[in-house]
């Protein structure tokens, strides 16, 4: 029945070339941890990526119950978190993920670092990495201040006078970020809504496009 | 053929531009509405500071109280009312001055003459003390005076503005 219905949109398509383009190649030996356990290091970079997916997946449903507005932010976090069925496990996913996408994009990071992966051809996609690394601190520094409690508010408080530290334009960075020169009000909660859930993933998916296009292109470094 | 003379630009060529221009205002057109919306608080005129009455000058003395106060406080399309708070008593010259209780090292609250230190303010977070005056003592943490409110007088009545 599936081959079936694959054969029938094949037939007309052609798509086997395509899944293949993207599914179809084989592991090197040297980054397969069933021939040399150490090469689990090259882990992290798929790690990173799945949990990047739980952190998508997780976001969209919590968006269901959100609201970022300071009367009721708190309020829908704590509902969605002790009422909703599942809410308790679906926070805790994005909560405790966006702490272990940085340790991993970070693991990432490190082996490609002390592999000298980043080396000729390989520049333009460090280049990118590091990119999609101020993306990932960016979503934690604006999905932080969503549940609207005191750590989240003083936490950001703090963040954005690291940003207002900033010599000549520190004052509009803060500005632009807040939308207010002072207050960590109204207008910072939607702001970092908008920018934490359409804005960075928007860079985000592009750069992780950006990031496997070249990989594709140029195939894994070779062993050491 | 004709598109073999020189400086003539060929339809093709022609097509090019004018595509590429139109989209690229197209597209102008498109995003810079974004953009404005965007930068929008930076556009915003400062709000001009209006000043809240806080005590009767004659209840002012040499020795600083503490006044609090609310400003009604604008957040787009929040209203609320922020409390501050401010030390307010004359100089040796006997003027007035309130004095901003945010520690200008990392924003605790200042106490006067707390911490046993006698006519002084004193921030009990990492012990930063100020004079008198209001000017940090040297080898202490602050890095600056403590910031006074802009104040005004009007019949008997003190008013302050902005620190
Ligand atoms: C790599 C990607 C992401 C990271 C690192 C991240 C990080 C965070 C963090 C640190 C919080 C605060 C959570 C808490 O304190 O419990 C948060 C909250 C939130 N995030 Fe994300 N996020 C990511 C992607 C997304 C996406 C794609 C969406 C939606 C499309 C989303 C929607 C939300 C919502 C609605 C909240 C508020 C609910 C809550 O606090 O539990 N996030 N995020
Ligand atoms: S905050 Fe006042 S001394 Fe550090």
């Amino acid at each position: 029945m599936l081959q079936k219905l694959y054969d029938w949109v094949d037939e007309r398509l052609d798509i086997t070339p395509i899944w293949r383009d993207i599914a179809d190649h084989e592991v090197p030996e040297h980054v397969n941890p069933a021939h040399h356990f150490s090469a689990f290091v090259y882990c992290f970079g798929g790690l990173t990526f799945f949990v990047t997916v739980i952190q998508v997946l997780s976001g969209m449903f919590l968006t269901m119950y959100y609201v970022p507005d300071i009367e009721n932010a708190f309020a829908s976090v704590e509902y969605l978190q002790s009422q909703v069925a599942h809410g308790q496990i679906v926070r805790g996913m994005h909560h405790w993920g966006a702490s272990v996408v940085i340790v991993m994009i970070f693991l990432h990071t490190l082996r490609v670092f002390f592999q000298g992966a980043y080396k000729k051809p390989r520049e333009l996609n460090w280049v990118v990495g590091v990119l999609l690394f101020f993306v990932m601190f960016g979503l934690g520094f604006t999905g932080y201040l969503l549940p609207w409690d005191n750590k989240a508010f003083f936490a950001t408080q703090v963040g954005l006078e690291i940003a207002e530290s900033v010599p000549v334009i520190g004052t509009d960075i803060k500005t632009l970020l807040a939308g207010d020169p002072e207050i960590v009000g109204a207008q910072t909660l939607t702001r970092f809504f908008a920018i934490h859930v359409f804005f960075l993933p928007a860079a985000l998916f592009g750069l992780m496009a950006a990031h496997f296009i070249m990989i594709r292109r140029q195939g894994i470094s070779g062993p050491l | 053929m004709s598109e073999k003379k020189n400086n003539q630009v060929s339809r093709r060529q022609f097509l090019n531009y004018t595509l590429t221009g139109v989209g690229g205002f197209m597209g102008a057109a498109m995003v810079s509405p974004m953009v404005g919306m965007a930068v929008d608080p930076l556009l915003q005129a400062e709000g001009s500071s209006d000043f809240q009455y806080v005590m009767d000058v004659s209840e002012i003395t040499q020795q600083p109280q503490r006044k609090s106060f609310t400003v009604p406080q604008e957040d787009g399309w929040y209203e609320s009312e922020s409390e501050q708070t401010a030390w307010v008593y004359r100089t040796e010259n006997d003027e007035i001055l309130a004095l901003s209780p945010v520690c200008t090292h990392l924003g605790c609250t200042v106490d006067w003459e707390g911490g046993d230190y006698d006519n002084e303010f004193f921030c009990p977070c990492h012990n930063g003390r100020y004079d008198r005056m209001g000017v940090n003592i040297a080898d202490t943490p602050p890095t600056a005076p403590l910031p006074a409110y802009e104040y005004r007088v009007e019949e008997g009545k003190l008013y302050l503005g902005k620190a």
